[in-house]
């Protein structure tokens, strides 16, 4: 290898170094936090890596008043939201990756228009609305907010997968016998099933994380973010750092999975190489 | 199916539109709705007339220049940051070198932990006995523990907040700019590669002005977004940091007043509004910015 080019590879190297520690050494300190002893983590000097490592502090955090409850309300609200958004957006990615119809762009584009609308803006009348309609304080409640925020993404999302199902699979299906949805099921859905499947994921991480509209509409059954930020003044910094890395892992697990599908959300129909 | 249901239900030419129904339902009950019902919080009094009180309400309360200033001061500090940040990230994993994809998986991890999250993270970071501080102490720089988050020094409790943001909402741009970078024609990059243009002269004259529209895209996208930042303030600086929708937060679950705390969310709505009216108008290319 020539020298110029030796020292351009050097450098490449160096700048991904450089911004992979960026973004892993944080995680790594919170990590290391979490199962630091809680008596350690107000020590002066702290050391970056503890004496011991210990379960404590996540065992504080796990046996919290109120903590299990919530981390079952997040899941619940989570798979409910999951559920939800793939049951509405679905068809309607497919309606606009399979058929050329009038109104599909206003459709796009009204979907598209509907990620700006700011969370307080449906949180607070919700709120109010869901006092009226016995929907207050429940996890349906809940989940139906984090449907209306993650459909526009699952709509994007789906519409990339279904796009990537060639149409002649479905037809061919058709002229050898299959109704239009027996086709969709026996063809079409198989080959969109990992797809599916990460657009659930990238659903339930928007679910688990989301905290202002959780908060807003809960009194008695808080989601687990919704449950620390309401207690987060009144905590040891050690229930917050074990919160922060627990409220964190998932997110990291399902990341490895979807990393194949982040490019549908934001590269509307172009396929990922 | 049945040829007389299906003729019921004009399936045939009429399939796309039920399949769109339920997502318009949603949009209407979830979406418009809430977006009526907000305006009609903020702008009516409960006995049902006009009234501008709410608004006047919320100007009037000292924490609403704060909240602003900052809401404000945040958006054109970090949007900036990130655009840039992901801009070289992206154009680095865009060489193709071996373990790139790796690395790309690596920079987008931050996409998935939440502002809540990643505010407890730096919170461990800037605490008074935290990470920076320890090392700058035994690095021997400082003496004592500086107090980065503290009414003492908003400044730095302010750039606190930034970097926390800074390192959260990076993979956003990022994702927008990788998506952007692959829909670039091999074609237009060979031709350039052909008339001489390599390395940087490529990336000035071929890349950037063809990834303008993801630029576009995810300064709209990540504006809106930071308007809005909320948890990481909250978490990492408490109410050191006033921001416009964690007031609309206090209002609402605090002070228990829906009709301020809407009148925070219409304000919030409307400057999101203004902002990508702005950028459309100045920036041009309607159509791709909001297609992101």
């Amino acid at each position: 290898m020539s020298y110029p080019r030796l020292l351009r590879r050097t450098l490449l190297y160096i700048g991904a170094t450089a911004f992979a520690l960026w973004v892993l050494i944080p995680i790594f300190l919170i990590a290391i936090s979490s199962f630091t002893p809680p008596n350690e983590i107000y020590a002066w000097p702290k050391p970056i890596i503890p004496s011991r490592f210990s379960l404590d502090t996540m065992r504080f955090f796990l046996n919290s008043y109120g903590v299990l409850n919530s981390l079952r309300n997040s899941i619940l609200v989570a798979l409910l939201t999951l559920a939800f958004t793939l049951a509405v957006g679905a068809p309607a990615g497919y309606a606009v990756a399979r058929f050329s119809f009038r109104g599909r762009e206003a459709f796009r584009l009204g979907i598209l228009i509907t990620r700006m609308f700011p969370t307080a803006l449906l949180a607070v009348p919700l709120a109010v609305t869901f006092i009226k309609w016995g929907l207050y304080d429940t996890l349906i409640g809940v989940a139906l907010i984090h449907t209306a925020m993650a459909l526009p993404f699952a709509v994007i999302i789906t519409t990339g997968i279904f796009m990537g199902v060639p149409k002649d699979l479905e037809e061919a299906a058709m002229t050898l016998g299959c109704s239009r949805f027996g086709a969709f099921v026996r063809v079409a859905l198989p080959l969109a099933l990992p797809g599916l499947a990460a657009a659930a994921m990238f659903t339930f991480v928007i679910s688990w994380n989301e905290v202002f509209a959780a908060t807003i509409l809960t009194v008695n059954n808080r989601t687990l973010p919704a449950h620390i930020l309401t207690t987060i003044q009144a905590s040891p910094l050690y229930f917050r750092f074990a919160g922060g890395f627990f409220m964190t892992i998932p997110a990291l697990f399902f990341m490895f999975f979807i990393r194949r599908y982040l490019f549908h959300m934001w590269g509307g129909a172009t396929a990922e190489r | 199916m049945d040829v007389r249901l299906r003729k019921l239900l004009g399936t045939d030419t009429l399939l796309p539109y039920w399949l769109l129904l339920p997502s318009i339902v949603f949009i209407g009950v979830f979406f418009l709705m809430p977006l009526f019902n907000a305006i009609m919080l903020a702008f009516r009094a409960d006995n049902g007339a006009f009234t501008l009180d709410y608004f006047k309400k919320m100007v009037a309360d000292v924490r609403f220049i704060e909240a602003l200033k900052y809401t404000f001061l945040l958006a054109i500090t970090i949007v900036p940051l990130q655009l840039i940040t992901a801009l070289a990230m992206a154009l680095l994993v865009n060489t193709g070198f071996r373990g790139s994809r790796f690395f790309l998986y690596l920079f987008a991890l931050p996409l998935g932990i939440s502002d809540l999250a990643a505010g407890l993270i730096w919170l461990s970071i800037f605490t008074q006995h935290g990470f920076l501080n320890s090392i700058l102490y035994s690095l021997g720089i400082i003496e004592r523990p500086i107090y980065f988050i503290s009414y003492q020094n908003t400044g730095l409790t302010f750039l606190a907040v930034v970097m926390a943001e800074h390192w959260r909402a990076t993979a956003i741009v990022l994702v927008i700019l990788v998506a952007g970078l692959q829909m670039i024609s091999k074609d237009y990059l060979e031709a350039a590669e052909v008339l001489g243009a390599r390395g940087w002269k490529k990336v000035w004259y071929v890349i950037l002005p063809m990834l303008k529209p993801s630029l576009q895209s995810a300064l709209i996208i990540r504006t809106i977004f930071a308007l809005q930042t909320f948890a990481v303030v909250l978490a990492l600086a408490g109410d050191i940091i006033p921001v416009l929708a964690g007031e609309a937060y206090f209002w609402h679950f605090l002070y228990r007043n829906s009709h301020v705390a809407s009148a925070y969310a219409v304000f919030l709505m409307a400057i999101s509004i203004g902002m990508t009216w702005f950028y459309l108008r100045f920036l041009r290319s309607r159509m791709e910015v909001i297609r992101g």
